[in-house]
């Protein structure tokens, strides 16, 4: 007898206040974050967001977002925004806040933003003791740029960088920002913490909001540094990635209240009332704006086809468009192919634009295109409409959303992923769709696809994998033509 | 209203859309009473859910979900005046 209904229960732990109900600005998936699984960016957001819930400072906080993976930051906080360049955040925020000195302002940074290139921005702003808050994301590596050394990538830690382990006689040691800045006079709070497990995380919580509260008690400088997971860059699974924070990382940033004068110093008095919180985009004079859409493609002379592969990260888009490329290549052909996604390494938005011609390629952007794979829904939505009339849509999925659905152009809709999963692994639906697409347009001799495939793929059980993958697509449209004509 | 005096003091809510299927709400619960799904969402994951019985409404799953949404904690209306606010460190961690 343990569930009563639901009525008697209260929430007590609920999205926060303090970010969009709905992320608007993001084109799609508009109730996630862009953050990989398992992403301790977005741990340490919500722990900003319950913090400025809890102080009750929704409609006087300023948020710099820092240039990394979360660079979006933006989209997702529902108070005033700037965007800094990469690592000038302390600087941006320093200049907010004395421009607008009742606004709390937090200055959010990864650890390449802040400890490499912005390394002078914080000593100074640290040193000036402008009275802001500093979250600093340590993950110990650029996630964003796919994983290049930071200033505080751990001794022996592997990077595209350091292929073979950090090594301190060739890129010198961790870099210790936050015993660094605790050398100085002026700051009045500086703590590590870590999102490692259960306890770590609700230390975390807790230096988070002391950090914020005492620039609304007008304390001064207050700089919380989060050993932080990137499962996807650290090659780990996302509840590995949280213990090697606590089990590795650690051991080179011990977690500590490394300054604390918080009880020693006199508040500034902070002015009462500050502008209207819609008074703060022109007063900064940041408005929104639109996302661009590319240029269309001009001279069509020459060209036999124009391929989008849309997508997530990981379903295989943009090798998708490299067997193509590289077969167009084989095969005497002119070609392009342009890889275009977020910030994000999974999870978020992936395509690629890929051009085969007899003629030279003028842009490798292709705005319409002749053949669409739409690898899932939103995809298959924000390009549907792009393709141009007798072009071909191949869609992952069972069912075309009406919406979607064009007499003009020739479609098919399979679980593509599946067929695959038949064959042994799911992961080679991206090759069932290049079989069905090679046979759909013809413009590729078979022997020029086994060279591309051979070329990219290495592993021996892969290859196999893939050749009957592409069988096995060619195979889906020849049936479904023949369905086709039955039917007619 | 309750009879028996046994009901769970807390409930667990996954907004199966948002919830990315990272696990660590599962690894975090302490008394283990979430799951992960067989099935895979609108995108592809598989997600978290509620075992169904046993939550303490101890908080911790929400705090180290990276999703603003996924998760809603809920607590007996008794005990909610009664706890501190805030997430505290569990036992058993
Ligand atoms: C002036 C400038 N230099 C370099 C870059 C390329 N860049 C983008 S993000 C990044 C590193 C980000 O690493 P970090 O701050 O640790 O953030 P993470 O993605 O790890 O959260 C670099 C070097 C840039 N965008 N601007
Ligand atoms: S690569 Fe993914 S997991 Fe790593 S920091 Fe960026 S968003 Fe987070
Ligand atoms: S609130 Fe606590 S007990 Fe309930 S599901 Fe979450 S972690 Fe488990
Ligand atoms: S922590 Fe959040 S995103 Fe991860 S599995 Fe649990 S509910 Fe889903
Ligand atoms: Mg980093």
């Amino acid at each position: 007898m343990s569930n009563g209904t639901e009525a008697e229960y209260e929430v007590t732990h609920g999205r926060p206040q303090a970010f969009y109900e709905n992320f608007d600005r993001k084109g799609e998936l508009q109730h996630q974050t862009h953050y990989c699984p398992g992403c301790g960016h977005g741990i340490v957001h919500k722990m900003l967001a319950q913090a400025i819930d809890e102080l009750g400072i929704q409609n006087r906080t300023i948020l710099v977002s820092p240039v990394g993976c979360s660079v979006f930051a933006y989209y997702y906080f529902d108070v005033g925004n700037v965007q800094g360049a990469h690592g000038r955040a302390p600087a941006v925020a320093t200049a907010v806040k004395r421009s607008h000195p009742q606004s709390i302002v937090v200055s959010y940074q990864g650890d390449g933003d802040l400890s490499a290139i912005g390394s002078a921005e914080i000593l100074h702003a640290a040193n000036r003791g402008e009275n802001i808050t500093v979250i600093f994301v340590n993950n110990a590596i650029y996630s964003m740029t796919g994983g290049q050394a930071a200033p505080t990538t751990l001794l022996g830690q592997v990077s595209t960088t350091t292929p073979a382990g950090r090594n301190a006689a060739n890129e010198g040691y961790p870099l210790h920002v936050s015993e660094l800045l605790a050398t100085l006079e002026a700051p009045v709070y500086i703590e590590r913490v870590g999102l490692g497990d259960n306890r770590q995380v609700a230390q975390a919580q807790r230096a988070v909001r002391r950090a914020v509260e005492n620039q609304v008690r007008g304390l001064g400088f207050s700089l919380v540094e989060v050993l932080s997971p990137c499962p996807t860059i650290w090659k780990m699974s996302p509840v590995d990635a949280q213990h090697w924070v606590r089990d590795v990382m650690e051991k080179t940033f011990p977690l500590a209240v490394l300054r604390d004068r918080t009880k020693d110093v006199q508040p500034k008095a902070a002015p009462a009332t500050g502008p209207a919180l819609e008074e703060i985009p022109r007063i900064l004079g940041v408005t929104d704006e639109g996302e661009a859409e590319p240029s269309d493609a001009q001279a069509k002379g020459g060209v036999d086809l124009q391929v989008r592969v849309a997508g997530f990260g990981g379903q295989g888009v943009l090798l998708l468009g490299e067997v193509l490329a590289e077969a167009g290549l084989h095969a005497g052909l002119e070609v392009s192919w342009l890889p275009s996604y977020g910030p994000e390494m999974r999870s978020g938005t992936s395509n690629c634009h890929v051009r085969l011609a007899r003629e030279p390629i003028d842009s490798p952007l292709v705005a319409h295109p002749d053949v669409l794979v739409a690898m899932n829904e939103p995809s298959l939505h924000k390009f549907c409409a792009s393709v141009r009339p007798g072009g071909w849509i191949f869609y992952n999925g069972e069912t075309v959303p009406e919406e979607c659905e064009r007499k003009d152009v020739h479609i098919l809709a399979r679980p593509f992923m599946h067929v695959a999963d038949e064959l042994g692994d799911g992961r080679a639906g991206n090759m069932v769709i290049l079989g069905a697409l090679l046979e759909a347009t013809a413009t590729l001799p078979q022997a020029s696809v086994d060279a591309a495939l051979g070329q990219l793929v290495k592993s021996p059980r892969w290859l196999t994998l893939d050749e009957r993958a592409l069988a096995r697509g060619r195979e889906l449209l020849r049936e479904s033509l023949q369905e086709v004509c039955h039917e007619g | 209203m309750t009879s028996a005096g046994k009901q769970d003091r807390g409930r667990l809510r996954v907004d199966q859309d948002e919830c990315k299927g990272c696990a660590l709400c599962i690894e975090a619960c302490p008394p283990h009473v979430i799951q992960m799904t067989e099935r895979l969402n609108h995108y592809g994951y598989r997600t978290a859910m509620y075992a169904g019985a046993g939550c303490t409404g101890c908080g911790i799953c929400f705090m180290v979900c990276p999703e603003p949404g996924a998760i809603t904690v809920l607590r007996l209306a008794s005990h909610v005046a009664a706890s501190a606010e805030g997430v505290k460190p569990c036992a058993g961690n």
